[in-house]
C-alpha cells in the first residue's frame, strides 16, 4: 500500500491507494459525545479511521462490516448502507467481516472502527450516524476522477450502479476510476449525503449476504476454523461456580491414546464475572475432539460446593415474594411520579396481581468455543464474540501483549443472545494455550453450556393499580424482585437495577401516579446480559396486568389499552427522548385490524394483544389460540413493528418473525431450575426449545414505513409475545397464567 | 505342505488376491473414503476433525436439535449418534453434497431456503436442509402436518420460513420433474 494521504485531525475520511490501482476509503468514527451530530455535518468531530470500502480495478467493491454477525442480518444491512450511499452495483459487492480494529496508542488500545458490538440492537443506529460517510466520500472521489475523461464538471455527473455517468449517457465504471480517485485531494468540507428519494438499496429487500455459503455448508463459524497441528481442549466444570476441586484422578484419561495433557483451571476471584473462568474446571487437551471428549468422560473428579451449594431457584422465589410482601424499603426506587399513596384514597377499584418468571439459559446453537494461536509476540484468535473489544481486554490481561499484537477475528456466529458479551471461554482458551506449544481449540459440550451459563435471573412482579370512576388508571405501583445481571460487574450499586427494569417502560409517563420499585435478590448463581432484557420480563407482567384491569372493568382489553395510552402526543422519557404515542397506537391498531379484533368477544378462539416500546421503536402482537382439552394451538400470530426507516425489509421481517418464535418457544417451555446450587437442565431434552409442530405455521409481520433514523430490531419483537399469548389463553380457557413457562403452569391450573 | 504349494508355479486363474485391508470403506458425497482410525469415532467428528467437512454441525451429545444430521443411504441420521463402525459401504450425503455436482448448481431445496430467507444465524441450517431433503425424498408434496415432523430445533426462530421453503422446494422439484 502506498500514497497514504496525510490529513489533519479535522478531516473525516482517509484515502489510500491500494495495490493494483485500488481506491480505499476509511472513515473516522464519531465520538460518543457527538452522537447527535446531524448526518450532513459528519466529519467535524471525527477522529479515527479503518478501512470500510475498497474499489478494485476490476470493479469489485469490497465492503468491510465492523459489527459481529450473530444472525440478525447486520452484515448485510451495514454493507447496503455503504453501498447505497456510493451507488455501488450490489451484484459486484463483496462483504468482508472486519476483525477487531485496534492500534497501539502508547500501550493503550485505540479502537479503529469505534464500537464493535453485535446483537444488542444498536448496530443500525450507529451505522446510520457514521458509516454512510464512507460511501459518500468514495462516490465524491470517483465522480471527480471521471471529470478529465468525460470533460464535464462534477456537478453535472451522476452515479448509478457502479458507474459515473455524463449527461450525454457516456459512462465509466468505478473500477476504471479507482486508481485516479485515490490520488484526488479530499473535499475541503463536509460532503452531503444522499436524500432518501435517491436510495436504491435502502428500503429494498435483500437476502443475507452469506445465504448461499450457508446453504452449501461453506460458511465457516469459529468452531469450523482450525490451525495446523491444533489441539482440542474439552472442559469439565465444577457444578458450583464457587466450589472447589477436591479430587482429581486423570490416569484413565491420560491413558487414552491422543490425550496430551490434563490441566486444572480456577476462576480469578478478583476479576468480574465474564472476564475469568466461570467455575473451577479440568481440561483434557487432546489431538482431536473425539479423543478429548473421551478423555473428559474418563476423568474422575470430586467437587466440593461453595456457598451457592445451598441455593435453589425455589428458595430465591420465596425470598423475592417475602421481600415484595414486606414493608422493606426497595433496593432502588426506579421511578415515582405523582403520589401513589394519596391516589389510593380515591380508589373506585383496585386491581392486584403477582407474576413469576423463571431463570433462563442462553442456549446458543454454536457451542461455546474459541481458537487460539500464541507465540512469543502475538496472539491470534478466532472468537465467536458479540464484543471483540471485551474479548481483547481478556486476552491482553492474560498475555501482556501490546494492543496490536492481539489479532481477534470474528467469523459469523451461531447465535449470541447476550451469552457472548461475556468472555469466560476466551480466558479459558488463552490460559490453556499457554500450557501447550501448539494452537488450541476450546470446546464446551452442550451439557457444560446449559449448566454453566450467565443466566437470566428469575423474577417476581407484584403489581397493583388504582382505577378511578371514569375507568382511568389513576395509580400504578409495581414492585419487582430479581437478582441483577450487573452485580459485581463494576457497576455502581445504585445502578445495578438497570439490567432488570427500565424507568421508561410502559405505562411510565402515561399514568399520573406511577411508582416502580426494584428489590435486589442475593444469589451466587452467575447472571449476565440476556436477549431482550430488561424489557422481556416486565413486558409480560405489564401486558398481562393491563388485560387483568380490562377484565376487572369487564371491557375489551384493546379499549383499556387505548385509554391507558391516551391521545397521540409526545411523552418525555427520563434521560431524554420521548414516546410517540401515535406510533404506539398505530402498531396496536394494525395488529388488531389484521387479527379481526372486533371478533374478540364472540370468537370461539382466544384473542390476546399487547404493545411495547423500547429503544425508539414500537411493537405490538396479537395472537389467536385454540384449545382442545389440554392441547393448545397457536392459530395466528400478527406482529407490527415501527423502527423508523427500514434498511432491509426482508431482513427486518425475518428478524421479527424469528424473535417472535424465539419468544414463543421461551414463554411456552423454558425454565432453568437450580437445586442445591446445581442447574438441573443439561440437554435439549431438559431445556426444550419449541418444536416445529408446537409453533405457529406462520407469523404475519407488518412493518410500518418510516422516515426517522433507523432503530435496532434485534430483540424488538420479543417483549409483547408472552403477554399477548397469556391474554389469548385466558380468553379461550378462563385460566390466567401468571407464571412462565406457560405450558407447565396452564396444565397445572386446568 | 505349504512349501509344496510354494514350489508349484501358480496358474493365473489361481491368483485371487485378498489383501487384508483394515478399516472402513464408505462413500461421502460421491467420493470414496477409507477410515483406519478408531471405529467407535462418531461420524460427526470424522467429518469435522478428519475430513474438515465442516458443514455438519455439533448441536449436542445426543443429536437432539438436528444440527448434525446427514443422509445415510438417503435417510436423515444424527452424525454424532452413529459410529464409523456402522458405516461400512454406506453412502453418506452431507450439506456440502446437496449441490448438483454436474451442473454445480444449487439444489431446488437450497435455492428455496435462500429465496424464503429461511436462515437465522445459519448454524442449524444444514441440519434443516438434510431433514427437509429426507422428507422430500419420502413425500413429494408434503403437507403442513408432514412438515411438523421435522425434528430440528432453531433458537433464531426460522421455522415459519423453513416451512415456506420446503413447500417452495416441493413445487420447484415437481416442476423440474415435469420439464
Amino acid at each position: 500500500m502506498s500514497g497514504q494521504v496525510k490529513l489533519s485531525r479535522r478531516r473525516f475520511l482517509q484515502v489510500l491507494a491500494g495495490t493494483a490501482g485500488a481506491l480505499i476509503v476509511g472513515i473516522r468514527t464519531v465520538r460518543a459525545a457527538t452522537a447527535q451530530t446531524p448526518p450532513d455535518m459528519l466529519g467535524d468531530a471525527l477522529y479515527d479511521m479503518g478501512v470500510y470500502v475498497r474499489v478494485d480495478a476490476d470493479g469489485t467493491v469490497l465492503i468491510g462490516t465492523r459489527d459481529p454477525e450473530t444472525g440478525t442480518g447486520v452484515a448485510t444491512s451495514l454493507a447496503r448502507i455503504i453501498a447505497d450511499e456510493m451507488d455501488a452495483d450490489w451484484q459486484r459487492v463483496r462483504v468482508l467481516p472486519l476483525g477487531l480494529g485496534v492500534a497501539d496508542d502508547n500501550g493503550k488500545p485505540r479502537w479503529l472502527y469505534g464500537q464493535q458490538v453485535g446483537g444488542t440492537g444498536n448496530s443500525m443506529p450507529r451505522a446510520w450516524r457514521d458509516l454512510r460517510s464512507a460511501g459518500a466520500l468514495a462516490r465524491w472521489l470517483l465522480i471527480r476522477a471521471a471529470v478529465p475523461q468525460l470533460g464535464v464538471p462534477p456537478e453535472q455527473l451522476r452515479t448509478e450502479q457502479g458507474a459515473v455517468i455524463a449527461p450525454d449517457g457516456r459512462r465509466i465504471g468505478y473500477g476504471e476510476l479507482a486508481a485516479a480517485a485515490a490520488k484526488i485531494a479530499l473535499p475541503p468540507g463536509p460532503i452531503s449525503l444522499k436524500t432518501p428519494d435517491r436510495y436504491t438499496l435502502i428500503g429494498k429487500p435483500a437476502g443475507d449476504i452469506d445465504a448461499r455459503a450457508i446453504v452449501t455448508g461453506q460458511t465457516p463459524y469459529t468452531f469450523d476454523q482450525h490451525f495446523g497441528e491444533m489441539l482440542v481442549a474439552v472442559l469439565a466444570h465444577c457444578p458450583w461456580p464457587d466450589g472447589q476441586l477436591t479430587g482429581l484422578d486423570s490416569s484413565a484419561a491420560l491413558a487414552i491414546k491422543g490425550v496430551v495433557k490434563v490441566i486444572e483451571l480456577k476462576p480469578d476471584p478478583k476479576l468480574p464475572p465474564g472476564q475469568t473462568v466461570i467455575a473451577p474446571a479440568v481440561a483434557v487437551i487432546a489431538e482431536n475432539t473425539w479423543v478429548a471428549l473421551q478423555g473428559q468422560r474418563a476423568l474422575k473428579l470430586t467437587w466440593k460446593p461453595g456457598a451457592s451449594g445451598s441455593e435453589s431457584t425455589a428458595a430465591l422465589e420465596q425470598q423475592a415474594s417475602a421481600l415484595l410482601d414486606s414493608d422493606a424499603a426497595p433496593t432502588t426506587r426506579v421511578r415515582d411520579d405523582g403520589d401513589v399513596d394519596k391516589a389510593k384514597r380515591k380508589a373506585a377499584r383496585r386491581v392486584e396481581a403477582t407474576y413469576y418468571q423463571p431463570w433462563l439459559a442462553h442456549a446458543a446453537s454454536e457451542p461455546m468455543n474459541c481458537l487460539v494461536r500464541l507465540d512469543k509476540t502475538s496472539a491470534t484468535l478466532y472468537v465467536p464474540t458479540q464484543s471483540p473489544q471485551q474479548a481483547w481486554t481478556v486476552v491482553q490481561r492474560l498475555t501482556g501483549f501490546a494492543p496490536d499484537q492481539i489479532d481477534i477475528r470474528v467469523p459469523r456466529i451461531g447465535g449470541g443472545y447476550g451469552r457472548r458479551l461475556d468472555h469466560d471461554y476466551v480466558a479459558e482458551a488463552v490460559l490453556l494455550a499457554k500450557e501447550v506449544d501448539k494452537p488450541l481449540q476450546l470446546f464446551w459440550p452442550r451439557d457444560e453450556d446449559l449448566t454453566h451459563d450467565f443466566y437470566r435471573s428469575g423474577s417476581v412482579h407484584k403489581f397493583s393499580a388504582i382505577i378511578d370512576a371514569k375507568r382511568h388508571v389513576l395509580a400504578w405501583n409495581q414492585r419487582v424482585a430479581s437478582a441483577s445481571a450487573l452485580t459485581n460487574r463494576g457497576v455502581p450499586s445504585d445502578h445495578v437495577w438497570t439490567s432488570e427494569v427500565s424507568a421508561n417502560q410502559l405505562p411510565a409517563g402515561l399514568v399520573p401516579n406511577y411508582r416502580s420499585d426494584w428489590f435486589g435478590l442475593a444469589s451466587s448463581l452467575p447472571r449476565g446480559p440476556h436477549r431482550g432484557m430488561p424489557d422481556v420480563t416486565n413486558a409480560f407482567a405489564v401486558g398481562s396486568f393491563i388485560d387483568e384491569i380490562a377484565h376487572s372493568l369487564k371491557e375489551d382489553p384493546l379499549v383499556t389499552q387505548l385509554r391507558l395510552i391516551g391521545e397521540p402526543r409526545l411523552v418525555p422519557l427520563q434521560g431524554g427522548g420521548a414516546i410517540d404515542t401515535a406510533r404506539l397506537i398505530n402498531v396496536l391498531k394494525l395488529v388488531a385490524d389484521r387479527i379481526n379484533w372486533k371478533d374478540w368477544l364472540h370468537s370461539v378462539n382466544g384473542l390476546g394483544i399487547a404493545c411495547w416500546h423500547t429503544g425508539g421503536a414500537y411493537v405490538a402482537h396479537a395472537i389467536e389460540v385454540s384449545m382442545q382439552g389440554e392441547k393448545l394451538t397457536i392459530e395466528r400470530v400478527v406482529c407490527a413493528v415501527d423502527v423508523g426507516r427500514v434498511i432491509n425489509p426482508m431482513g427486518l421481517e425475518g428478524q421479527v418473525a424469528g424473535a417472535t418464535l424465539d419468544a414463543l418457544s421461551t414463554a411456552l417451555n423454558l425454565a432453568i431450575t437450580v437445586k442445591d446450587g446445581k442447574v438441573q437442565q443439561s440437554t435439549w431434552k431438559d431445556y426444550q426449545l419449541a418444536s416445529m409442530a408446537q409453533l405457529p405455521r406462520t407469523v404475519e409481520v407488518i412493518t410500518v414505513p418510516g422516515e426517522g433514523d433507523p432503530a435496532g430490531a434485534s430483540f424488538l419483537a420479543m417483549p409483547t409475545v408472552a403477554p399477548a399469548l397469556a391474554n389469548a389463553v385466558f380468553r379461550v380457557s378462563a385460566v390466567r397464567v401468571r407464571r412462565l413457562p406457560l405450558m407447565k403452569e396452564l396444565l397445572r391450573l386446568l | 505342505m505349504a512349501q509344496d504349494h510354494a514350489a508349484l508355479p501358480s496358474k493365473a486363474a489361481d491368483i485371487t488376491p485378498t489383501p487384508v485391508r483394515p478399516g472402513i470403506d464408505l462413500q461421502i458425497n460421491g467420493e470414496a473414503f477409507h477410515h483406519t482410525g478408531d471405529p467407535e469415532m462418531p461420524l460427526l467428528w470424522y467429518l469435522r476433525d478428519v475430513l474438515r467437512l465442516n458443514g455438519t454441525k455439533y448441536g449436542g451429545e445426543h443429536g437432539e436439535g438436528g444440527a448434525d444430521l446427514v443422509l445415510v443411504n438417503g435417510k436423515a441420521t444424527s452424525a454424532i449418534s452413529v459410529t464409523m463402525s456402522k458405516l461400512a459401504d454406506k453412502k453418506i450425503t452431507t450439506v456440502e453434497g446437496l449441490t448438483d455436482r454436474k451442473g454445480a448448481g444449487l439444489h431446488p431445496l437450497q435455492q428455496a431456503f435462500i429465496d424464503e430467507d429461511a436462515i437465522g444465524c445459519g448454524y442449524c441450517t444444514p441440519g434443516w436442509l438434510i431433514a427437509s431433503m429426507d422428507l422430500l425424498n419420502r413425500v413429494k408434496d408434503p403437507s403442513d402436518n408432514d412438515i411438523d415432523t421435522l425434528p430440528n430445533l432453531c433458537r433464531c426462530g426460522c421455522q415459519t420460513r423453513v416451512r415456506k421453503a420446503v413447500k417452495r422446494a416441493a413445487a420447484a422439484m415437481k416442476q423440474g420433474a415435469k420439464a
